[in-house]
């Protein structure tokens, strides 16, 4: 008999197999809801499916009484441009840091061990002082992300940096390189791939701090809108709301995963792709 | 005095010789093979000829100056692997090599001056046989092909010296004697001088005009690490390849560690 570490599953059976789990939590949780509905038809904890979509199709495309914008997308561009800034910010510091303290030993004996220091600083518990500091507008929000993913960053790319084979960087000498133009040429476009993976494993961390932040101090907002729907119990909002951010996560991850395909087709051959 | 000049070179680590006694004078335009026991140095040697690492004692002269301690133009070095860079296509890596003198800000060349160095290198590549991957990537290339490369982008911008390490190490045996012609006719061709680490005996003896054995002369058996190896043979063969000494290779076999797999 076939041992079951031999038993491979082929592409149908696979995408089926993938798909099941999804499928058996979509269905306990209609079982759910249809149970307690039956029981309570006013019951607001296991909404319905169509009372979920009627309330994200009202966020999506009726204006608010409050400020006549349409909350879904005022939400989400919001959010959008504060992941967007956090993320760039903390890309510039890890880039610029990462390599200068892989590259320089100078450096990394000065930086080395304060980005260490830093990384260890739980960045919420510092989240009261950049409100003290920057007040609740879009730079404490933005401040928050940037410090709690820049410094995993630099030194995740100092890593990577020390990885590229010390051969490489002594033949580039013996080409005739300076410093800077080792680190123009030869470093810096083998650590820019390595810098989206750096960004791709940060969303989550970056994601996370976005609504913490929202949800202590902010007017808009998808993680403000999560909180403050709270109140009310509204679960047919805060549901589809959650599956939304997730919905955009996995296309940001995507389009980075795409950008370094296209934009470093050497890289996957080298690296071992697939990551 | 033109070529290098090595006068009572040591090397030691914490509480360990390396390499000592070391007296070389090797004229320019020579191909020194270098053959010896694993672990003997050969490779130490290398790198202080590279200025990867300085000497502890002694001095090393190229063309009659003090070799700079650190890595430079005027030696060019192909390593077992990781000699080209893999963000480059091949031909931007042999431009590489001459844009990076020719511009210290951006390490970049435009224009006119861009496509004098691209064709230079195309001619280059053309030398050494890789004229149809021009566009590749260094992982696209066989490891011969990039033994290739590695060899054109070294000796594109004409140094003094070229250093070898074990380069043809992890190359199947035909492709092995396809890239020992290629060096010979460079080296004739260019009269660049050559420094090649080998672990095949018949190699070293084929291509070198001048084979240097390196050995651990004295042997403390209480203190293996107390003395290091040094030049125990020097042979010259002037250009003629020649015979593999019977002597060389009952010493060679016969000593601690087979004169494969050096673990550097």
């Amino acid at each position: 008999m076939t041992r079951l570490i031999n038993l491979h599953p082929d592409r149908v059976s696979r995408v089926v197999l993938g798909l099941l789990p999804f499928l058996l939590i979509l269905a306990a949780y209609l079982v759910a809801s249809a149970d307690r509905l039956a029981a309570n038809p006013n019951d607001k904890l296991l909404p319905g499916f169509g009372a979920i979509a009627d309330a994200f199709w009202r966020m999506a495309s009726e204006p608010s009484g409050r400020t006549g914008e349409l909350l879904l997308w005022a939400d989400t561009g919001a959010s959008l441009v504060r992941l967007a800034w956090g993320l760039g910010i903390a890309g510039a510091i890890g880039l610029a840091f990462g390599v200068a303290n892989g590259v320089l030993p100078l450096v990394r004996a000065g930086l080395s061990p304060l980005f260490a220091g830093l990384s260890l600083i739980p960045p919420m518990a510092i989240l009261p002082i950049l409100f003290i500091v920057f007040g609740l507008g879009e730079v404490s929000k933005v401040a928050l992300i940037v410090i709690g993913i820049a410094p995993v960053i630099v030194r995740d790319l100092q890593a990577r940096t020390l990885e590229l084979p010390q051969e490489l960087l002594i033949k580039a000498q013996t080409l005739g390189a300076n410093s800077w133009t080792l680190v123009l040429r030869v470093v810096l476009p083998q650590v820019l791939p390595r810098l989206l993976d750096a960004l791709r494993l940060s969303l989550g961390a970056a994601w996370l701090f976005l609504i913490a932040a929202e949800a202590i101090a902010a007017s808009e907002g998808l993680g403000y809108r999560i909180f403050l729907m709270r109140r009310y119990l509204s679960m047919d909002v805060i549901l589809p709301y959650v599956a939304w951010i997730t919905l955009l996560a996995f296309i940001i991850d995507w389009s980075l995963r795409t950008l370094q395909r296209r934009a470093f087709p050497w890289f996957a051959r080298v690296a071992g792709g697939g990551r | 005095m033109s070529g290098v000049t090595i006068r009572n070179v040591w090397k030691e680590y914490a509480g360990q010789t390396v390499l000592e006694r070391l007296n070389l004078h090797v004229a320019s335009g020579e191909f020194v093979t270098i053959v010896g026991a694993s672990g003997c140095g050969k490779t130490t040697f290398l790198r202080m000829l590279l200025g990867q690492e300085s000497p502890t004692r002694g001095t090393i002269l190229l063309d009659g100056q003090p070799l700079p301690a650190e890595p430079g133009p005027e030696r060019g070095i192909v390593f077992q692997r990781y000699s080209v860079f893999p963000h480059l296509s091949a031909l931007d890596n042999v431009t590489l090599a001459l844009e990076l003198p020719a511009s210290p800000v951006l390490g970049r060349l435009f224009a006119r001056e861009k496509r004098i160095a691209r064709d230079k290198a195309a001619a280059m590549l053309r030398a050494v046989g890789l004229e149809h991957a021009f566009d590749r990537y260094p992982s696209e290339l066989s490891g011969g092909m990039q033994q290739r490369l590695a060899i054109a982008q070294s000796l594109v911008s004409a140094p003094k010296v070229l250093l070898l390490d074990e380069p043809f190490g992890a190359l199947d045996p035909g492709i092995r004697g396809d890239m020992q012609a290629l060096i010979r006719q460079i080296w004739q061709q260019t009269g660049v001088t050559v420094f090649m680490i080998t672990h095949d005996l018949p190699e070293a003896f084929a291509l070198g005009s001048r084979v240097l054995v390196f050995d651990k002369p004295r042997i403390d058996p209480q203190a293996p690490q107390a003395y290091g190896a040094t030049i125990t043979y020097d042979i010259p063969l002037r250009g003629r390849p020649g015979q593999v000494p019977d002597a060389l290779v009952q010493r060679l076999s016969s000593a601690p560690g087979a004169p494969n797999e050096e673990a550097s």
